[in-house]
């Protein structure tokens, strides 16, 4: 391929791989933290992507005010969740796992109800809509804003985690939850947050995609299995493995895709497979207890 | 029986355990005490092969057993219970006691065997030893605290140890419960002729039926001797005692 | 010679009656009904065998609908493309899908719980790939069409009867290694890893051997699905076929050995009544789990035992036992 197209594609697997950091740090904090997998991360994505929709197209409003309305509608859909719901599961994880896939299931058809299954779609926002043209690249402005912000939020993120009293406590639970209930912390009160900032995260990821991608069912599915293999790769507990295995992940999706349509979803899980195999904690740096 | 030479192990540079000794004589009952965290328990795990030591050797029956894992350990003749309840809580009673049988008797790869009476007998003997014979048929997750652990103990006699290793029996006792088990213990190891090393906080029942006391702290061991020799020791009455007893 | 079956009664009871009841469907039920009684008789098998793993020995793998894949294509591309006998190729199957087993199993079972769960995926999904793009071999993404059985086995009956006899042949095999010894070692490790290697059992390799165990009984379910259907097309590995399979074992209820069978035909029950009226099975699907899950872990054959642990649990506040260390 010429260097032309090899780089509009990179552009969009950077930006691909934004987006998949975006549901993946928000998917390794609960699993982390609560050690619970999500599977209906890629619900919490998807609802946020329909609830911009919604306010978006069919009911007029801004862009940039849906996006803060559908993730904080994420938000507190998963805080409600785990604050009545999941806290129930308290120390049975497949259970919890069965649970978060019931819920897949559940919101698959509500949205498919509320919705109907074609596909819908967003504008880009007015600023941002223009195509770039340099030459044989071509990307939409867009892509720029969101590869401009991954690093922003990661930053943001980081210093939460490092700085604030929740991110040390956050990072002890990850290490100890039994520890950390000792110290008379309140786990509940915990746990909902930091499922509730989970699912904002998704939500905010679904609502940023709307522009790029068509919003339909199955899109929850589609991105859901690779955020699983960012976080693997990744590493729990590592948000700069996180970044570094998302960015890595969304090239693979974007040239897979290219090269070989529909088995690139098998390069992901053959990705997965080789980290489990050969160095199971990802690129983290400790690995936590395995054998 | 037990000899323990120079044995240690740090965590991430904190030391648990350093340059540990230690004897125990075939029939004695030992005693290991020491304030929380002084690595008793460690030096057990280091014992029967849970962790593994980043110096030092240890000696079963005069044959080196430092390195090797759990599971070959068990059947040279050591058994251990642990601090918390480490049983098998969705099994019934029996069952629990009836897979270390099997497991001892090494009919564990045998797949079409229906299992309901296999060994019922030695089983059974060693529930009526334990006193667990009222409760051979519950869940025992379902069970009271006591009752689990005399299944602790239990299942720990399956393999016949020369050599057992309990680690605070007593924890978590009353009063009546404690002399209760101290009583059970100390007959089930003497009609056994089997060897002892308890790790205990108990001071009266340590005192009362060891004969032989070893003490830790810090992860070193500040006295070892008879409960005479150790009650009078001044390094201990410093930094464990307190108070006389 | 009852007794030479080594079943608990009421068990065994139950197993016959079952296995007569399938035995009269020709004779009362219509095409379909002996049809989807097929489907139902192999997807029992397949559930089964995942117990063996879920339940039994609590390893959770999302990824065997891979080797019921396995036995289902070697079995097609041995019998239809290689022309291998019936008979040597209906074995050869789940043979290879036992390999398979091995060769993933090793892998996998030096991880623990969730780690493990995503590598049983991630294989499954491989195998997906493999039969996905080996076009030449596998047929590719149309898969494998027209694959006609012995003359023997085209009236649809006799398909149903061999599919009866395999599977209450193979059901029983389960259930003794279930019952063995081997079996309570599975438990134990289930309930207790590190105190079941302080028993002296060799966790990892028993792990190992359940995992070929079931695979192997997995790949018999994925030939008798091409005995049915005449196809096999790579679409059956879809990781909603992983799921399906897993939610039977949960709602059926897995720590007792005729779960997953209760599951498999209460879901597929459901399934084909639910489509009937709605096109939102997967909305009922997830809020059957759901309550399962919250409200009935122990599934749909955990009930019983539920009710009557409470009643004891009832009668023994009012009755104090001997020989009790006082806490």
């Amino acid at each position: 391929m010429d260097w032309g197209s090899f780089v509009t594609q990179f552009i969009a697997g950077l930006s691909q791989g934004m987006f998949l950091f975006l549901l993946a740090t928000g998917l390794s904090l609960i699993l982390g933290v609560m050690g619970i997998v999500n599977f209906a991360h890629g619900s919490f994505y998807m609802i946020g992507a329909y609830l911009t929709y919604y306010l978006v197209t069919l009911l007029g409003g801004s862009f940039w005010l849906a996006i803060i309305f559908a993730s904080v509608g994420v938000a507190v859909i998963g805080g409600l969740l785990q604050r009545f719901l999941i806290h129930r599961l308290y120390g049975r994880p497949e259970l919890q796992l069965v649970f978060t896939f019931a819920f897949v299931l559940i919101f698959s058809d509500l949205i498919k109800m509320g919705f109907g299954v074609l596909p819908k779609g967003v504008s880009f926002p007015e600023p941002l809509s223009a195509i770039f043209e340099i030459g044989p690249i071509r990307f939409p402005q867009y892509y720029v804003f969101i590869i401009i912000l991954g690093p922003i939020i990661a930053y943001l993120l980081h210093v939460l985690e490092q700085r604030t009293r929740m991110g040390r406590i956050l990072r002890a639970a990850s290490l100890n939850r039994d520890m950390v209930a000792a110290l008379g912390i309140n786990i509940e009160r915990m746990f909902t947050i930091v499922f509730g900032f989970g699912a904002f995260l998704a939500g905010l990821g679904g609502a940023l995609v709307c522009p790029t991608v068509s919003i339909a069912p199955g899109m929850d599915a589609l991105v859901v299995l690779p955020a699983f293999v960012v976080v693997i790769f990744g590493g729990l507990g590592s948000f700069a493995g996180t970044f570094l295995a998302a960015l890595i992940t969304g090239q693979v999706q974007v040239f897979g895709i290219l090269f070989f349509p529909r088995l690139a979803e098998s390069f992901i899980f053959i990705l997965m497979a080789i980290v489990l195999i050969v160095r199971p904690w990802g690129l983290s740096n400790r690995p936590p207890k395995f054998a | 029986m037990l000899r323990v030479e120079k044995v240690s192990k740090s965590f991430d540079g904190f030391v648990a355990v350093s340059q540990v000794s230690m004897t125990v004589k075939e029939g004695e009952i030992a005693s290991l005490i020491g304030t929380n965290g002084a690595g008793k328990t460690t030096l057990f795990n280091l014992i029967t092969g849970h962790l593994r030591s980043d110096e030092g050797e240890i000696y079963f029956k005069d044959r080196r057993i430092t390195h090797l894992r759990p599971y070959h350990i068990v059947r040279l003749g050591i058994g251990r219970s642990f601090q918390r309840l480490n049983i098998f809580p969705r099994l019934t009673v029996f069952e629990n006691v009836q897979a270390a049988v099997i497991s001892y008797k090494k009919e564990t790869l045998s797949f079409l065997r229906p299992r309901e009476r296999l060994f019922e007998g030695e089983t059974q003997r060693i529930l009526d030893e334990v006193g667990l014979t009222a409760v051979r048929n519950e869940i025992s997750g379902s069970l009271s605290y006591g009752y689990q652990k005399q299944l602790e103990f239990g299942i720990a006699l399956a393999f016949e140890p020369e050599l057992l290793l309990l680690d605070e029996p007593t924890a978590g006792l009353s009063a009546v419960g404690t002399s209760h088990a101290m009583e059970l213990i100390v007959n089930v190891i003497k009609t056994r002729g089997t060897t002892l090393l308890v790790i205990e906080h108990d001071m009266h029942v340590v005192f009362s039926i060891s004969d032989h006391i070893i003490v830790l702290h810090g992860g070193r061991v500040i006295s070892d001797g008879t409960p005479e020799q150790v009650r009078t020791d001044p390094e201990v009455q410093k930094s464990y005692l307190g108070e006389s007893l | 010679m009852l007794k030479g079956l080594k079943m608990k009664n009421k068990e065994l009871l139950f197993g016959i009656g079952l296995f007569i009841v399938f035995a009269l469907i020709p004779v009362i039920g219509s095409k379909y009904t002996i049809y989807f009684s097929t489907q139902l008789l192999f997807t029992i098998l397949f559930a089964t065998s995942l117990n063996l793993l879920v339940g039994h020995a609590g390893l959770f793998s999302f990824g065997h609908v891979g080797f019921y894949a396995i036995g289902a294509y070697a079995f097609t591309i041995l019998y239809k493309t290689y022309g291998v006998p019936f008979g040597v190729s209906f074995v050869a199957g789940p043979l290879l899908a036992a390999v398979a087993a091995v060769i993933f199993g090793y892998f996998c079972i030096r991880l623990t719980k969730i780690y493990f769960t995503f590598l049983t995926l991630a294989f499954a999904q491989i195998i997906w790939a493999i039969t996905f793009k080996w076009t030449p071999v596998t047929g590719g993404d149309s898969g494998i069409v027209g694959v006609t059985p012995p003359s023997f086995l085209i009236p649809l009956n006799n398909t149903y009867f061999l599919t009866l006899g395999v599977v209450a042949v193979l059901i029983y095999v389960m259930y003794r290694i279930a019952h063995s010894p081997f079996g309570l070692m599975l438990n134990v490790i289930r309930e207790n890893p590190n105190r079941a290697e302080f028993i002296g059992v060799n966790v990892r390799l028993y792990q190992l051997i359940i995992f070929t165990i079931s695979g192997f009984f997995a790949g018999f379910a994925g030939v008798l699905f091409v005995l049915l259907t005449r196809s096999i097309f790579p679409d059956v590995l879809l990781v909603t076929r992983s799921i399906d399979v897993v939610a039977m074992v949960i709602v059926g209820g897995m720590y007792n050995f005729w779960g997953p069978m209760i599951g498999a035909v209460v879901l597929l029950y459901l399934n084909s009544f639910v489509k009937v009226y709605t096109e939102y099975w997967l909305l009922v699907l997830g809020i059957i789990l759901a309550v399962v899950v919250l409200f009935f872990p122990d599934g749909i054959s955990g009930i019983f035992p539920w009710i009557s642990a409470r009643f004891k649990r009832l009668m023994a506040r009012f009755k104090p036992r001997k020989g009790e260390l006082s806490a």
